[in-house]
């Protein structure tokens, strides 16, 4: 805590640390999400949205911090934004199809509808 | 950096990986351990370029971005799997 103070206030490195914070944080609510959620859709929701944005804020909030790898990890970010919901989307999608059950307390079911459309 | 806040962050994506694993461990049917595969895959991306940035290693962005692109065709192949459609 001294260390931190002794040092000359930089305002780079104290912007960095928060994005990288707020990323953080998605990271772990994505994952108690994934922990604590009833049902497979509602786990790859929860999965797929917070991660997306944690991930995203973390390795921007990197490359704010060390200038010298910004672009860098713009393009792992910009990776992460565009291959992550395709990913969750073909899990979820295979799940509904290989005919995975909602859970008991979801209020409409409509996946025997669907799974008929698919036959024809 | 502070060390206090960064070893705080370590630890919380730490907890994260864990509970991503123990649900892949707990999982009733295999699209929740295929799930929290795909979850744990990018948590680990943004803990290897945070690591690279406490080591001062450049080499740890080629290796989280090799990892990022490699998780994510395994993902489609393991969901096309599920699918019936290989």
């Amino acid at each position: 805590m001294q260390d931190f103070w002794r040092k000359e206030f930089n305002l780079r490195l104290v912007i960095g640390e928060v994005i990288t914070g707020i990323g953080v944080m998605f990271l772990f609510l994505g994952s108690l999400g994934i922990f604590r959620l009833p049902d497979v859709y509602n786990r790859v929701q929860a999965g797929t949205k917070c991660t997306t944005l944690g991930a995203f804020l973390t390795v921007i909030g990197v490359g704010i911090m060390q200038p010298d790898w910004f672009w860098k990890t713009l393009i792992i970010a910009l990776f992460i934004l565009l291959s992550n919901p395709i990913s969750s989307h073909a899990l979820g999608r295979a799940s509904l199809k290989s005919g995975v059950s909602l859970c008991d307390r979801s209020v409409v079911d409509k996946t025997d509808e669907f799974n008929k459309k698919g036959k024809k | 950096m502070n060390e206090i806040v960064t070893y705080i962050f370590l630890a919380v994506i730490g907890i994260a990986i864990i509970l991503c694993l123990l649900r892949m461990l707990k999982g009733p049917t295999a699209s929740d351990r295929a799930i929290a595969v795909d979850t744990a895959t990018t948590v680990i991306v943004a803990f290897m370029v945070f690591l690279g940035f406490i080591f001062e290693r450049y080499v740890y962005l080629d290796v989280s971005l090799v990892y990022a692109v490699i998780s994510f065709v395994g993902l489609v192949a393991i969901a096309r799997f599920l699918e019936k459609g290989i």
